[in-house]
């Protein structure tokens, strides 16, 4: 069963664990920076919105990536960078329309989320839930139950 | 590592930066932030300096876990010798500031001299550079943070700046980070002012790295369950924030009401956390939301709105975004110690403190002390431009922290702080406080561990230098009675040590509400090189305590400072469970030099120094 990552933004306080978790697992130090998950905060509203790759069916970046080193894991699904084959002309930063892969001077390369081959860190680090990893099938399905819970079946009239 | 092993040196007289190595021997002994900075400070500085003259010294420091995982890392702190108290001065902060200064590779930014004119540090990684601040120069914090963020097209750059109050000589002027985050206490603000040091900007993607990986990651995921399992960090602080307390302490009868006259409030349920949750007239609640700084997973920090109708925004829009809510402290120096109950107003007295770098604290003690002397005749609407200042008067207490805040009529003197304004009017008795920095939100009659606290506090009256109330009201690690003087002296010496060290580390105090140190030494241990347990914490923490007390002892204070006003000694609680007490600091004070080895004045012994290595 494939996963998604999930996110739910009005969880978020926007600590950045998530952030920290990434940079740790993907480069071995704790840096916003260098992070694929980043959380963009809009004071004047209170609100807190962490933001990554959606691993797209049809994705951008692949179509564009003239080396072919967009692959897919068929396992999780994600569209990972080979590093192999990327030359870092950032084409597929271009051509994604979410911005969520990114170059990377230090290794002339780009980097984007690979669900850190099924065990996403940030999902991990969050503290509130506000960032899951469940069913991809079935990322709607808390909302669905929320709004089942409103729907007035008539049951309580009669009870 | 957890070090960045690099500090940065600033001569504004010069307009140089230099990189200096870390004192990594030092580094050893004093761990970081609070502790490795004042211990350059007290190498480096006269401690009978003037705190404004160019000689004076003003550090920016991080600690090891800034930066890490570890929840909450992301506090940095300002040393200087304070310009409020003439005390060392170490105000600590939250937010992201702290973070993006370890992330560009730094530990510490030691500023000294004065600028000739206008000016702001621009670090990006090792690129170090001052930059004209003519164009920022006279703008609040709020302006100058997105103003710097636009002109170098760089959202992500963190700003530490001061506003209008820091410029103007607001004795209590604060440096405020993110907004609405401020390293806060002392008149910190105040000394980056006289350098003419408008804003620190930085930023950082070097990263930080710790000693042991994996043992670093298995100690904070384990402190991570600590805090969420914690009724205190899992619920109380994450809902209510601070603001939990204001019925608590209330009712335990150490509010201070009408400037420490009363010690409790009949209209504090109208300012306390519960009230920023009730819904108001237009539907809309107070807050908005609980926030976070960096790295913490539990999140007290308010997010407020003002009423749109509501008098102090009506015609201002800018005010009608989220910002800064409510603290606990603020909440009560700006409300219940000036008998104001209109929580919108004081939410709105709080943003101006945010926005132009005002400690709320001294603040509010300050316009309660000038209410005081208003209604005792002492001062007049001469003095006041006409302003009624009296207890209650939600206007007055806007207007004059409006003023306040730009330097501006009678504003200037509320600017002074109340020691030198109650001097000035002829009122030292009515100025509560201790070394010249006013009490926070607990009346010591009825918490008598915190008037041990204060008398001693190195940066004088602070609830940040030994947090009894966690004993003596919520019971933490243990209850203890808080009308009782037996057993304090030890209690405030344990708290005073752990602070210290939890300070130094680059985590927020608020953790141990959770933690003991046995949850923190682990934590360190596995970010730094060198045994850390909870011995080699506990000493380092005593070292730092004894330490900053040697420069106060040399800036000129001495045993008879370490006392409370006449009020909190003399004159008995007026009701509740405290009614009738004074604080019997007396029966205290004698046995905490004991404990400490000092001698009878309060001075260290030989044998103390030598013990702690600071012979």
């Amino acid at each position: 069963m494939q996963k998604s990552l999930h996110i739910i933004p009005e969880k978020c306080t926007g600590c950045t664990q998530c952030e920290i978790a990434c940079s740790m697992e993907h480069e071995g130090i704790f840096s916003s920076s260098k992070s694929r998950i980043r959380v963009f905060k809009f004071h004047d509203e209170g609100r807190f919105v962490p933001y990554t790759c959606t691993q797209c069916a049809e994705a951008w970046c692949q179509r564009a990536c003239p080396t072919g080193a967009i692959d897919i894991n068929a396992r999780t699904g994600a569209k990972e960078v080979l590093a192999t084959a990327c030359v870092g002309c950032k084409v597929c930063t271009i051509a994604c329309p979410f911005g969520t892969i990114n170059y990377v001077p230090d290794s002339g390369k780009v980097a984007k989320c690979d669900l850190c081959g099924g065990d996403p860190a940030c999902a991990k680090a969050c503290p509130t839930g506000a960032i899951l990893f469940i069913d991809a099938e079935a990322t709607g399905f808390e909302k669905m139950r929320a709004w089942a819970a409103k729907t007035d079946t008539g049951a309580s009239a009669t009870a | 590592m957890g070090w960045a092993r690099k500090l940065l040196r600033v001569n504004l007289t010069a307009g140089t930066c230099t990189t200096e190595a870390l004192n990594m021997e030092w580094a050893h002994q004093f761990l970081g932030s609070r502790g490795l900075a004042a211990k350059y400070l007290v190498e480096e500085i006269d401690p009978k300096v003037d705190p404004l003259a160019p000689e004076n010294k003003l550090i920016m420091a991080t600690g090891p876990l800034t930066g890490t995982s570890a929840s909450t890392a992301g506090r940095y702190t300002v040393t200087t010798k304070g310009e409020l108290t003439g005390a060392i001065a170490c105000s600590n902060s939250g937010g992201f500031f702290g973070n993006e200064m370890k992330n560009a590779g730094w530990d510490m930014i030691i500023f000294e001299g004065k600028s000739p004119k206008p000016v702001y540090l621009l670090l990006q990684n090792e690129q170090a550079q001052l930059v004209d601040a003519a164009e920022f120069w006279g703008q609040s914090v709020w302006d100058t943070e997105e103003g710097i963020k636009a002109k170098h097209q760089d959202p992500l750059i963190r700003v530490a700046s001061i506003g209008k109050a820091g410029e103007e000589g607001c004795k209590f002027a604060c440096i405020v980070n993110d907004m609405d985050r401020a390293a806060g206490r002392s008149g910190v603000g105040t000394v980056m002012g006289s350098k003419n040091l408008k804003a620190v900007a930085i930023r950082g993607n070097l990263g930080v790295k710790v000693d042991n990986v994996e043992q670093f990651l298995e100690a904070v995921k384990a402190g991570k369950a600590v805090l969420a399992g914690n009724p205190v960090t899992g619920v109380g602080l994450p809902t209510y924030g601070t603001q939990v307390l204001m019925n608590v302490i209330n009712e335990i009868g150490a509010l201070p009401t009408n400037n420490h006259q009363e010690v409790q409030f009949a209209r504090a349920n109208d300012i306390s956390g519960e009230a920023m949750h009730a819904v108001r007239k237009d539907g809309t609640k107070n807050l908005v939301t609980n926030a976070a700084c960096f790295g913490c997973t539990i999140a007290c920090q308010r997010v407020s709105k003002i009423e749109r109708s509501h008098f102090t925004v009506k015609d201002r829009p800018q005010y009608q975004v989220a910002s800064g809510g409510l603290e606990y402290e603020n909440a009560w120096a700006l409300g219940a110690n000036t008998g104001v109950n209109d929580l919108e107003a004081i939410t709105f007295a709080n943003f101006i403190c945010n926005e132009q770098g005002m400690d709320p604290i001294t603040l509010g003690a300050t316009i309660s002390a000038a209410m005081e002397m208003f209604e005792a005749g002492a001062i007049t609407t001469k003095e006041t431009g006409g302003i009624e200042l009296r207890f209650g008067n939600a206007e007055a207490l806007v207007q004059i922290t409006e003023l306040t805040a730009k330097g501006e009529g009678f504003g200037r003197e509320i600017g002074l702080g109340s020691k030198r304004l109650c001097e000035k009017y002829g009122h030292i008795d009515m100025h509560m406080g201790v070394k010249g920095q006013e009490f926070p939100a607990y009346d010591s009659r009825g918490i008598q561990g915190m008037g041990l606290t204060y008398a001693t506090s190195n940066r004088g009256a602070c609830h940040l230098r030994s947090y009894t109330v966690a004993s003596e009201v919520l019971g933490i690690p243990e209850k203890t009675d808080p009308l009782e003087t037996t057993g304090k002296a030890g209690l405030v010496k344990a708290f005073q040590d752990a602070t210290a060290a939890v300070d130094a580390s680059g985590l927020c105090i608020f953790t141990t509400f959770a933690w003991s140190m046995e949850d923190i030494a682990p934590q360190v241990n596995g970010a730094c090189e060198g045994d850390w347990t909870v011995e080699s914490m506990l000493e380092m923490g005593e070292r730092i305590w004894n330490m900053e007390r040697q420069f106060n002892l040399a800036a000129g204070f001495t045993g008879a400072d370490d006392t409370l006003p006449k009020r909190i000694l003399k004159d008995a609680a007026k009701t509740g469970p405290a009614k009738g007490k004074v604080n019997e600091l007396g029966k205290m004070l004698p046995e905490y030099y004991q404990l400490r080895g000092w001698n009878a004045e309060g001075v260290p012994t030989g044998d103390t120094l030598e013990r702690l290595g600071l012979a």
